[in-house]
């Protein structure tokens, strides 16, 4: 597969591996085609996403993007947190093989599932 | 870096030899076969002389091997030139599920033409049944076509049992032996086979040259009219250089080179085994000297394939995240593995270049980047 040096930097050493303790968000997603699964933890403070850390069952591509987002959004408001586009990870990580791109919508959605299960245990 | 290539099922290194025998097929030797001067007659001669080596190889008689462009394109005339030859007498192919691509899309197109195509079902370790074959036959069936080494994991088909049945029942039988092509033994009388795909790439000569073993009798409408090239049967002026290093390739095969490829084939498995929650896909008994194929539970097979790059080792896997359509290998499916599992899954392929020390190395850097990848995976 033709990847990029960014996102090869991503899949080879990615740096939000890990489970946050006491999580105030969770979101699990998996696409069983592809068999992708992320799993993916916040921690708020004031609105803001203080800490972050994911698990990702997947290719290159989908552990690449679910780091990028991770460092996307770390210490962003969990309003800019919402608006980031598999766009915006496909753009930091140089590109993406097209076949490739629906990878970057796991890591988006699980990051939207997390912000939700935040919100609805804060309600 | 190192570089240890394990992706022998998908091509192999051109032997010296090899490239010697056909460098003079380039520059000086270079005729067409068709041509009647010196220079025609030097490529002729070389040409037949080849025909003689493969065809003896298998215990064929000369006219019997027909040379074509390689596996896919001999596989292609196998089963439309049977197609056209007896339809609409007859228009009834049986196959089975874990066929090369090249054999389940040329069914899939002749099912567009009028075909009637049985995809027969595999158990487990990835055996079709001689009893399921038998069933499947009617009266307007033209050939049953399985592939004998597993180009994905590696099992080796009862021919044998397969081909009494069609002798039986009084139909054609094709096998695609492109894997299995001087590693396991094609025997046709035993066999009772009438047609055979050969390829010389996987045997380490050049890619672009195949053979199809046409048993004398047998009929067929070729796909490409040309000048009279290969008894009618495939015009086009022929590739004297890759067809003189498909027999170089085949002349110095060995069977200490498959003694050697099996030893560390079992070496490999046997250590790969010992990491926790790992299964050997297909038959451990009846399995090509070069192939291993493995899931690794819980994480995915793209990405074990990239993490052994960067240390310099090449494999493939059957997830569908290496594939263009997304669907993870028909062959695994096929074998009753869930998409998760074919989604894990390496495959390794051996040559008789690779060593024991090249053997250790992967098994060291492979526990690695297997517990790595268990660091990043939610699956536990």
């Amino acid at each position: 597969m033709n990847y990029t040096k960014e996102l090869l930097k991503h899949f080879n050493n990615p740096k939000f591996v890990k489970k946050i303790k006491n999580p105030d968000g969770v979101g699990e997603v998996g696409n069983i085609q592809c068999g992708d699964v992320m799993h993916l933890e916040i921690k708020v403070k004031d609105n803001k996403i203080e800490d972050i850390g994911f698990h990702t069952f997947g290719c290159a591509a989908a552990i690449s993007s679910s780091d990028i987002v991770c460092e996307l959004v770390k210490g962003k408001t969990l309003e800019e947190a919402e608006k980031i586009t598999k766009e915006d990870i496909v753009k930091k990580l140089g590109g993406m093989p097209p076949i490739k791109v629906h990878c970057s919508v796991l890591g988006i959605s699980a990051l939207k599932k997390a912000i939700e299960d935040y919100k609805e245990k804060n309600k | 870096m190192k570089q240890i290539y394990l992706d022998n099922a998908a091509t192999t290194k051109v032997d010296d030899e090899v490239v010697k025998a056909m460098l003079p097929y380039f520059t000086e030797k270079f005729g067409n076969a068709s041509s009647q001067h010196l220079v025609g007659r030097e490529a002729k001669e070389a040409l037949e002389k080849s025909r003689k080596i493969i065809a003896k190889s298998i215990g064929a008689k000369t006219r019997e091997i027909i040379f074509t462009s390689g596996g896919t394109e001999s596989n292609n005339l196998a089963l439309k030139g049977l197609f056209f030859e007896n339809y609409p007498e007859k228009n009834h192919i049986i196959t089975t599920k874990i066929e090369h691509d090249c054999i389940l899309n040329s069914c899939k197109w002749l099912e567009t033409q009028g075909a009637k195509v049985t995809y027969l079902d595999v158990d487990e370790n990835g055996f079709v049944n001689p009893e399921e074959v038998r069933k499947a036959i009617t009266d307007k069936t033209i050939v049953v076509s399985i592939i004998h080494g597993n180009n994905e994991i590696g099992v080796i088909q009862d021919l044998e049992a397969i081909g009494k049945i069609c002798k039986e029942k009084n139909v054609l039988f094709h096998t695609d032996a492109c894997q299995s092509f001087t590693k396991v033994p094609i025997n046709f009388k035993k066999q009772n086979l009438s047609l055979v795909t050969l390829n010389s790439h996987k045997i380490h000569g050049p890619k672009g040259v195949g053979a199809l073993y046409i048993k004398e009798g047998t009929k067929i409408t070729p796909l490409a009219h040309g000048g009279g090239h290969e008894r009618n049967l495939r015009g086009g002026t022929e590739n004297v250089p890759g067809i003189v290093g498909f027999a170089k390739a085949v002349e110095i095969s060995k069977q200490k080179d498959i003694t050697g490829m099996a030893e560390l084939r079992d070496k490999l498995i046997k250590e790969i085994l010992k990491i926790p929650n790992t299964r050997l896909n297909g038959s451990n008994e009846k399995r090509l000297c070069t192939n291993v194929n493995v899931s690794f539970n819980n994480i995915e097979g793209e990405a074990i394939g990239g993490y052994l790059e960067n240390e310099g080792i090449y494999t493939s896997t059957g997830s569908a995240c290496m594939s263009n359509t997304l669907e993870s290998s028909h062959v695994l499916k096929a074998i009753g593995l869930s998409p998760i599992q074919s989604n894990s899954s390496l495959r390794i392929s051996l040559s008789k270049y690779t060593t024991e020390e090249e053997i250790d190395y992967v098994l060291e850097k492979l526990s690695k980047v297997v517990k790595k990848l268990r660091m990043i995976s939610p699956i536990k």
